[in-house]
């Protein structure tokens, strides 16, 4: 909310800078947004008027006036379209100074315009500051003092002040409110508006109707015929309203913002002539249509309440006014409309129809529920005052059963000690809540508090506590340091911790990558065919409205993103959720993912210049499992349709798959566009921090023996069956095999591969000998020559 | 005998001369080896008196004492000589670049989790997390936030269906874990939270971090100190102002916004995040007994920690995941 500071301060005027005063505004937790000067720093200039206007000889657009400033008369070229004689001006005589974009001002001095003299300058409301851009003259009223200053005219030694307030101070959305909370603050008395009962002179009313009291329980209307609609709103007015960025419109309407922002209640002037029979506040019926001030069409939905007569909707209740009932300049006699509506039933409705008004900010946080027939009254003087009429009685519609209860709330002066670490005298207490318009009853330890209409926010003794800590100021509060028993935290062992994971990719030399969690549909698609990802209902945009089943679809954008720009080798890994809907319900778990490309080592002098292949990525896979020392981790033969079929591994913890690790599929990259080859693995995260808790085997000390053999076998056997083999058949005393070398070509049959590997066994407390060896592997050798017909290379 | 010292002046002038160890070796050879010249003299004592013999002998030894002595002087000049030649010869050029692979890193926003995390669990805190596809109930209902109260309104919620969204905040986390753990309970909460925003200053998902401590006896003064250590950690400057603000969060009360005093700043000072004690109906709400216990909860931007304290000027960076940006973290 935007405010005039003079205006505040006709109510409540501490002694303080205005600096000061927004900085108190600030600290009391009505954060101000900005502070602006109504007008910019000028001098000399004053109320004039134009007494003769002829044109100028040679220039088709400047006028040759006449200037009176009450006492003297002088020559002005002017070039404005709107100067014309009667018209009063800001008139800046000559030694004037007027500000200038650099800041240093400038001096109006006798100056010749196309051969004719001109002593001083007629303004615009731009050239005094007073707004960004401006058509024409500024025009003043007709009974503007002639010669006056036009600073001391308008008020312009003033401050626009800008408070962005939370939604719990509605309360403060008003002059009024705001100067309860400065009173408040200060420990000052506010000097409120005078305002009374304007009596009624005629007796015409309008009948109103309540059909929805849960959203408006309450309703007041009066008539004022007659009115003057082109009457001049006055200057003092208008002024107040456009320091508050509000335009002035027509006086009725203008009287209905000034109560606004002076007492917080919304109110509207409907034409009484528009009206068919009497008001009934109602739910709209679905698709009924109403056009809005303004011109804008709506279908309305039954979840709004309208304000309606006996054929039509004319207005969204507490919300914006309709076009057909508007005041119009031929308008006679009105009918004003104050209400209270529930917040909650208008809350969101604004929005839903694309609008947000000045109404709507406050009926949706809430308006003080006892304040409208004090705002009738308000506004019918002020109507009265400046268009003249004759006002009807007050008409008030009203179920008090759904009306809000007023609340007590009990204070114990030792839980405001408790919350707070700070022992405050009752008597500041209690002057805190009485000047903020609370009633406060002293009750055995502490107080009976009665919240007033206007504060939504208050409910619980927390509040009241909060608003102590607030007017006392948070700052002054005392600062301590917890006290808590010093228990020691659990830590399972076999847990590897997230951070230590991390380190050990950091350390492989891959940089962690934090990317979005929704993604593409279409690259979500291509990655996870078979996964409907789980779509937002309002993305921010097409491209990231879907959520991620796998992370590879980010990362790969992020390998794109560095290949694009001259990087050759990326290594990156990720961790976080993925989600995958199924069967109605959504699986989301933490995942670690990587990619690699590129070189295998930094481009170097003595690094070689090999490209990344599976095995890179395997290696370092099979390393961060081994952090948790579980060995029983199996890669099998996998398939995924992002990955190439011959090089993809689904890996096993026991037997539960816990990822997979392959190359992405050449068809994938050509439909995305990248060129050099992608390695990827995801695993599970849970299932790779569990390890196992090691557990101690005696250090043999006789010797181990070795054996090395070599077998062709056909190139589709695996290693893993060979090894399984092996394992199988070596003995129990085998401890280890040792693939060593994979050969193919020259002595190899095409088709087939020779893998030499060593055999390792060890007796804890003997040296074995030979003929037991000899036996092993001529186990080994049978049944590998049976189970895969491997033969032994000689 | 006449010429023993003709021989040893001829057997010190090529051990002189000699050009290396193997030279040497074959000088050793000719006069002192089994068939060497002045062992050939020993030999000939033999031919010699008995009163002639002790002198001569004790000459000749003499003599054979000096060579060797000269040898070893020798021997061991040569071989200084070899190990600098060899030594010279595998010398490198120490500034090349070492070999294998580089160092990678951590992303700005897992680091500066890390650090909080850090400093949080000395104090006993531990980590807590939770799901980000979250319900209506326990980002918004549970945390005293109502249907149609206008502070969701502020929250910019990405919605799947109207049930179902995506976390606001990480304060969901804290009434899960008070659903499931009696206090005291103090944790951090560490996570991706999302708001459909998206300009120069916002990311529709970014990092926050939140803080919950929920006991017997704590006050906002407690929170005050929490806050305030925790920033002058985080800055490492321990003289840091912190100045707290009223401000409103429905699932506190007090609430407050805290700030930092930041010369770059236009005001002076530059807000970090939201603080405040729980209110009594979250912890009702989760089980909790306001009564009994209260707490205090406060929660952080990672991303804006990150860019104050690395000097980042543009958030959008932290999710590009340029190399370049990256690997200055490093």
């Amino acid at each position: 909310m935007k405010f005039s500071e003079s205006w505040l301060r006709e109510q409540v005027s501490p002694a303080l800078t205005t600096q000061q005063l927004t900085a108190q505004l600030t600290m009391a937790g009505l954060e101000v947004d900005g502070v602006e000067a109504v007008a910019a720093d000028f001098t000399g200039i004053v109320v004039g008027q134009v007494v003769k206007r002829e044109q100028h000889p040679d220039a088709d657009k400047l006028s040759l006036c006449q200037v009176s400033d009450g006492t003297e008369t002088f020559q002005i070229v002017c070039g404005a379209s709107n100067v014309r004689v009667g018209l009063k001006i800001p008139f800046a005589k000559i030694g004037a100074r007027l500000p200038s974009p650099d800041g240093k001002g400038f001096k109006i001095k006798k100056a010749k315009l196309r051969g004719v003299e001109s002593f001083g300058m007629l303004c615009a409301e731009a050239e005094m500051g007073m707004s960004d851009s401006s058509d024409g003259l500024m025009e003043l009223p007709a009974d503007a003092p002639l010669g006056k200053d036009i600073r001391e005219y308008l008020q312009l030694d003033d401050s626009v002040i800008e408070v962005d307030l939370t939604p719990n101070r509605a309360d403060c959305l008003s002059i009024n409110g705001l100067a309860r909370e400065v009173g408040t603050l200060n420990k000052e008395d506010v000097m409120a508006q005078q305002v009374a009962d304007v009596a009624a002179t005629i007796d015409d009313s309008v009948a109103v109707t309540l059909s929805a009291v849960d959203a408006c329980p309450k309703y007041l209307g009066r008539v004022i015929k007659g009115v003057n609609v082109q009457a001049q709103t006055p200057l003092w007015m208008v002024e107040k309203l456009r320091r508050s960025d509000i335009r002035a419109i027509d006086p009725i309407v203008d009287v209905t913002n000034f109560v606004l922002l002076e007492m917080g209640q919304p109110m509207h002037a409907f034409d009484m002539a528009k009206l068919d029979g009497g008001i009934d506040v109602r739910m709209a019926k679905s698709g009924e249509a109403l056009t809005l001030l303004g011109g804008q069409e709506v279908t309305l939905s039954d979840d709004t309440l309208v304000i309606a007569d006996q054929s039509k909707a004319l207005a969204i209740a507490g919300v914006m006014g309709g076009e057909f009932s508007a005041v119009s300049g031929d308008t006679q006699d009105i009918f004003l409309e104050l209400a209270y509506f529930n917040p909650v039933s208008i809350a969101g409705k604004a929005r839903n129809y694309g609008l947000h008004t000045d109404s709507s900010h406050r009926f949706e946080r809430g308006v003080d529920y006892h304040l409208q027939a004090k705002a009738a009254q308000r506004a019918t003087q002020l109507i009265l005052d400046i268009c003249g009429g004759q006002a009807g009685p007050v008409v008030q519609a009203i179920d008090e059963s759904a009306m809000p209860k007023p609340l007590e709330v009990t204070l114990r002066a030792a839980r405001v000690k408790q919350v707070l670490a700070l022992e405050l005298p009752a008597a500041e207490i209690e002057e805190m809540l009485t000047r903020l318009g609370m009633t406060v009853a002293n009750i055995e330890g502490g107080w009976r508090v009665d919240v007033p209409s206007y504060r939504f926010d208050i409910a619980i003794e927390a509040d009241l506590i909060e608003e102590i800590a607030r007017i006392y100021g948070y700052n002054l509060l005392p600062v301590n340091t917890p006290q808590a028993a010093l228990e020691l935290a659990v830590q399972p062992e076999v847990n590897t911790a997230i951070q230590t994971i991390k380190h050990f990719w950091v350390d492989r030399g891959y940089q962690e990558a934090i990317t979005y969690s929704f993604v593409d549909p279409k690259t979500q698609k291509l990655v996870d065919p078979s996964v409907d990802g789980l779509e937002l209902a309002n993305p921010i945009s097409a491209d990231m409205s879907v959520m991620r089943s796998t992370l590879w679809v980010g990362l790969i954008k992020a390998a794109e993103h560095n290949l694009n720009r001259q990087q050759e080798t990326v290594r990156l890994f990720e961790t976080g959720l993925r989600f995958i809907p199924k069967d109605g319900e959504l699986d989301q778990h933490q995942v670690i993912s990587g990619l690699i490309c590129g070189s295998r080592l930094v481009k170097g002098w003595s690094n070689g210049s090999d490209k990344v292949d599976f095995f890179d990525l395997k290696g370092d896979v099979e390393a961060m499992l081994a952090l948790g020392g579980d060995a029983d981790i199996r890669f099998e033969v996998g398939s995924h349709s992002a990955l190439h079929p011959g090089q993809c591994a689904a890996i096993f913890k026991g037997d539960k798959q816990i990822g997979l690790l392959g190359a992405l599929h050449p068809e994938l990259q050509k439909k995305l566009g990248i060129k050099t080859q992608l390695y990827v693995y995801e695993l599970v995260l849970a299932d790779v921090r569990e390890g196992v808790l090691p557990e101690f085997k005696a250090v043999s000390k006789v010797p181990e023996r070795n054996y090395d053999l070599a077998f062709i076998v056909e190139e589709s056997v695996q290693w893993s069956q060979v090894e399984h083999i092996i394992r199988k058949n070596a003995g129990e005393l085998l401890t280890n095999v040792t693939l060593f070398d994979v050969y193919r070509g020259q002595g190899i049959e095409n088709g087939r591969k020779s893998l030499a590997l060593g055999l390792t066994w060890q007796d804890p407390s003997r040296t074995l000998n030979d003929e037991e060896i000899t036996s092993w592997v001529d186990n080994v050798v049978s049944a590998l020559a049976e189970g895969l017909a491997a033969q032994l290379r000689g | 005998m006449e010429n023993l010292q003709e021989l040893v002046s001829a057997a010190l002038a090529n051990v002189d001369h000699a050009q290396g160890v193997q030279a040497l070796d074959q000088v050793r050879v000719d006069y002192l080896g089994k068939k060497g010249q002045i062992t050939a003299l020993l030999k000939t004592l033999g031919k010699l008196s008995k009163e002639e013999r002790p002198l001569a002998g004790a000459k000749i030894n003499e003599a054979k004492q000096q060579v060797e002595v000269a040898i070893a002087a020798k021997k061991s000049l040569l071989e200084a000589a070899e190990l600098n030649k060899k030594l010279a010869s595998e010398t490198v050029d120490i500034t090349l670049p070492g070999r294998g692979q580089k160092t990678g890193g951590l992303h700005p926003v897992t680091r500066t989790l890390q650090r909080i995390e850090s400093f949080f669990n000395s104090a006993g805190y531990n980590v807590e997390v939770g799901p980000e596809v979250e319900d209506n109930f326990h980002n918004f209902d549970a945390l005293n936030i109502p249907a149609h109260h206008p502070a969701r309104a502020m929250h910019d919620t990405f919605y799947f269906d109207a049930q179902t969204l995506l976390r606001t905040h990480t304060s969901p986390v804290q009434i899960r874990t008070m659903e499931k753990q009696e206090p005291p309970i103090r944790i951090i909460c560490p996570g991706r939270v999302y708001r459909c925003d998206s300009d120069l200053t916002h990311t529709p998902m970014f990092h926050q971090v939140e803080g919950l401590l929920v006991d017997k006896n704590v006050s906002f003064a407690d929170l005050k100190g929490t806050v305030q250590q925790f920033l002058r950690v985080f800055f490492e400057d321990e003289e840091l102002n912190v100045r707290f603000r009223p401000s409103y969060f429905p699932f506190t009360e007090p609430s407050a916004e805290f700030d930092i005093e930041w010369a770059a700043s236009k005001t002076g000072w530059l807000e970090v995040g939201g603080c405040g004690m729980v209110h009594p109906n979250v912890l009702t709400a989760s089980g909790v007994d306001p009564e009994k216990y209260m707490g205090f909860a406060f929660g952080l931007g990672v991303e804006r920690l990150a860019m104050l304290r690395y000097g980042v000027s543009d958030l959008r960076m932290f999710f590009e995941n340029d190399l370049k940006f990256l690997e200055q973290f490093n």
